[in-house]
């Protein structure tokens, strides 16, 4: 049956979260964005106790055992929402939350149930623990992951990774800041192209891992985005993501497919976060102008409405109509069903839409739009990161053109 | 909870009116639009699907109950086959629906079963006007109350079927409010005009109307006394006719999809060149997010929360959906997608008036 209606558990969890955005993003929102590097360790003291308050392991993850005691499975859907609000408040910011990054979603997605509970259990301990992912090396970044370099051989009860990673996000976080994990994506077999990359836990503190480089960014500034060299970097055999059976039978494709499963969650979940900023931005227009006395007036015929409502209104209908796709491929994640070509859809759409209604805003405040005394140049500025990461936009269109039109990537690349 | 998944029952009745309009209407769509005529028992057929009778509850006539987000379900998969057909086969539901979304009950039960237990017949709404300023909550025909019920006095443009309408449901402005009044065809000053030339939706008779004048009874006017609150009716005119557009975006999508793969430049499928491709997944992303948006509204409706900006966000979104998918899907047949031999250059005709059709159809 179709339904809009938001579940009550949601519905919960959007007042604590608008609260949290409201009050402890919002006002040091452009302090972050102008100290590059500083770490906003209020707001993350706070995910943390709250989280661990609520008993969970990290906002990204939902142990399996609640699920089946709650019915219908929201986490997905709800993850959404939390993505949305916290990006709202400050995307920067919410790329800090403790136990929220793309690592502990590889680890959901592909770990087994040992593994989750191993790798996850770090987020309940006393401290902020934070994780990420690593794909991109310096060589490529679309290419991926037909084009990992870097490499894993199995040595005994060991895998000796070795290799560069660049631009991973909370890398610094994960590996310095705190007692985290970075999931990499190596080769166990360079012949094999992208059937041979695996997924692989390699925790703070391993000899042989070392964050090389901070980068300096045009936007999401609160956010580390580093480079990670692995240097003959041992770790235990069982840290490699999903049954170590697939290694044996080293021409199984399944340990790969599995893999890729993380992206059918986490683009997702950059597009609700690309839809915080639109909505941050869209909200914040609409207070501008009825501070000058402009009220957008809905349902109007376009000939009639001014230029300012129409841009609004546009505004809106790409926000809603995202959003609601965002929903659907979140819902379908939690119903257990096939969400890739969504997925890929609401990432596309996302990206182009924050992008869009960010340049505009800038562009229709005029002298306003484009002061520092306003977060719509910095929301201009985080915007773009959406349209980038987690599969561009080029690469998430020739995801869905691939679908429907039943391609395989030789026939469209 | 949050759903995407249509019932059961929704599920059978979509897959029909599917099969309906990919056999029936896409066959007949470009005969009609080129003869400006629909064969009789093709509407018949539309109407005995019975996507109307079962929105109306039993004690009017009806079998089923009224729920809108079936009926966009429903009218997204018949304007899949063909718009003005579609709209044709619909036209009763703009006089039925705004009886039961505004009706008293005396109308509700006088008024809708001849409409619902008859064979197809044409009671049709007179509401869009002709203005580039056309406004569903201002409409310039006026209704003037007068001693005996009420006097009305304008120009309605695009009504359906009119030079045979069984009866009309006029909308008009009543003190600056959009009000509606049943109408006998044979009215005096009342004159239907001559059948209007449009860019597309040949198929589809409409003519303008002139009310001078035109004196109806107390009764007459929906709501009785009091009136009706119009954004019901509003709401669901938008986000109708955007359901609409969306199937007919998807007809546009689904043609050019095998057509790429087979048409061959340079030695392999356009399909294969990424301006091709990348078209397609955009009109395929464009056809996904738009549709929840007339789902989304349709649903509010049926709770009874307030419609109208989702009506209107649904309109507007679906409105540019038609405009650009079907554009670029004469775009990706190339010159033959400019020959009528084709339809997709009458899809990107009707995708055009997809705002302008707002009243013309609601569930
Ligand atoms: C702030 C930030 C944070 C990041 N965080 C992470 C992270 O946590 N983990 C991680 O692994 N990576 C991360 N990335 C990397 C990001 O995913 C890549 O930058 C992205 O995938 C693009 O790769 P690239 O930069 O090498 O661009 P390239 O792959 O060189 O692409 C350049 C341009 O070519 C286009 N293009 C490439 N291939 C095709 C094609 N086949 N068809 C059409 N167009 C094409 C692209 O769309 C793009 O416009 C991050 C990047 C940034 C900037
Ligand atoms: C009314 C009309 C009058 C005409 N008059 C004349 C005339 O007088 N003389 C004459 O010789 N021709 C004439 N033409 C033909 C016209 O020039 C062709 O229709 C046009 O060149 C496109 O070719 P096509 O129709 O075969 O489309 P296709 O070549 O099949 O192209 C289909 C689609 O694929 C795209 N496409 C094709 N190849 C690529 C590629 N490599 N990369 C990306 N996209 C690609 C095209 O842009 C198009 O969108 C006329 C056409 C029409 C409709």
């Amino acid at each position: 049956m179709i339904s809009f209606k938001m579940p009550e558990k949601i519905e919960q969890s959007v007042v604590i979260m608008e609260t949290i955005a409201e009050n402890m993003m919002r006002p040091v929102s452009r302090y972050f964005d102008e100290h590059e590097h500083e770490i906003p360790w209020d707001y993350i003291e706070f995910m943390h106790t709250s989280q661990k308050a609520m008993g969970g392991g990290g906002v990204l993850t939902d142990s399996e055992k609640k699920k089946k005691k709650e019915g219908p499975s929201i986490s997905f859907q709800r993850l959404a929402f939390t993505s949305e609000i916290l990006s709202w408040g400050d995307v920067g910011m919410w790329l800090c939350t403790p136990g929220g990054g793309l690592g502990g979603a590889a680890v959901n997605a592909t770990g087994t149930p040992e593994q989750k509970e191993r790798f996850l259990s770090h987020y309940r301990g006393e401290k902020p623990v934070f994780d990420a992912m690593a794909l991109t090396e310096p060589h490529a970044g679309s290419a991926m992951p037909a084009e990992v370099r870097m490499t894993a051989v199995r040595d005994g009860e060991e895998w000796i990774l070795n290799g560069e990673k660049i631009f991973v996000t909370a890398g610094n976080k994960a590996l310095v800041d705190s007692d985290g994990f970075v999931v990499m994506w190596a080769t166990i077999d360079p012949e094999a192209g992208r059937a041979g990359v695996r997924p692989f836990v390699v925790e703070a503190g391993t000899p042989g891992c070392t964050v090389t480089k901070m980068e300096h960014k045009l936007g999401i500034r609160s956010s580390d985005t580093v480079s990670i060299v692995l240097q003959d970097c041992r770790i235990p055999f069982d840290n490699i993501l999903g049954s170590p059976e697939v290694v044996k039978k080293k021409k199984t494709k399944k340990g790969f497919k599995g893999a890729m499963a993380t992206f059918d969650a986490t683009r997702p979940l950059v597009a609700a976060s690309a839809l915080g900023i639109a909505r941050a931005t869209i909200e914040l227009l609409k207070d501008m102008l009825l501070e000058q006395g402009v009220e957008i007036r809905y349902g109007l015929p376009r000939s009639t409405m001014t230029n300012i409502e129409r841009e609004i209104v546009d505004m809106e209908t790409l926000l809603r109509s995202t959003w609601l796709l965002t929903v659907k491929a979140m819902w379908l994640a939690d119903e257990r069903k096939s969400n890739t070509i969504e997925a890929s859809m609401c990432k596309v759409k996302a990206g182009d839409v924050v992008v869009k209604v960010t340049q505009r805003a800038v562009e229709l405040m005029g002298p306003l739009g484009y002061s520092r005394e306003y977060l719509l140049e910095k929301w201009f500025r985080d915007a773009k990161i959406n349209d980038l990461y987690e599969g561009t936009g080029q690469i998430n269109r020739l995801i869905v053109a691939r679908r429907i039109l039943e391609y395989s990537r030789h026939e469209l690349s | 909870m949050y759903s995407f998944e249509p019932t059961e029952e929704q599920r059978m009745l979509i897959d029909a009116v599917e099969r309906y309009a990919v056999n029936d209407l896409r066959e007949a769509a470009r005969d009609a639009e080129e003869s400006g005529e629909i064969p009789r028992a093709l509407i018949e057929k539309g109407w005995e699907m019975g996507v109307l009778q079962a929105s109306v509850p039993e004690q009017y006539g009806g079998f089923g109950e009224h729920s809108a987000v079936t009926g966009v379900l429903a009218a997204e998969a018949m304007a899949c086959g063909d718009l003005a057909i579609a709209l044709a086969v619909m036209a009763p539901s703009t006089y039925v629906m705004p009886i039961l979304y505004g009706g008293t009950e005396a109308q509700k039960e006088a008024l809708i079963p001849p409409v619902i237990e008859a064979e197809w017949k044409p009671y049709v709404a007179a509401l869009t006007e002709s203005r580039f300023d056309f406004y569903l909550g201002e409409m310039s025909t006026i209704a003037k109350k007068t001693k005996s019920g009420y006097s009305l006095t304008g120009e309605k443009a695009y009504v359906p079927f009119a030079d045979q309408a069984e009866s009309f449901l006029v909308f008009a402005a009543l003190d600056g409010k959009t009000q509606a009044f049943i109408v006998p065809p044979d009215a005096e000053g009342l004159t239907v005009g001559e059948r209007d030339k449009l860019l597309g939706i040949h198929a589809l008779p409409t003519f303008p109307l002139t009310l001078e004048d035109v004196k109806v009874p107390t009764n007459a006017r929906l709501g009785g006394d009091d009136g009706f609150d119009p954004a019901s009716v509003i709401a669901s005119a938008q986000f109708t006719i955007a359901a609409m557009a969306i199937g007919l975006s998807k007809a546009a999508l689904d043609y050019a999809l095998p057509y790429a793969k087979e048409r061959e430049v340079w030695g392999k499928p356009i399909a294969q060149r990424q301006s091709i491709a990348f078209m397609l997944a955009e009109m395929a992303i464009e056809v996904e997010s738009n549709r929840l948006l007339a789902w989304e509204a349709a649903w509010m409706l049926d709770e009874e929360q307030d419609a109208s900006k989702a009506a209107y966000l649904a309109l507007t979104g679906a409105s540019d959906t038609a405009m650009s998918v079907t554009d670029r899907a004469v775009q990706v047949l190339g010159g033959h997608g400019y020959i009528r031999e084709h339809p997709v250059e009458l899809w990107m005709r009707n995708g055009r008036g997809i705002s302008t059709f707002a009243g013309m159809a609601m569930v």
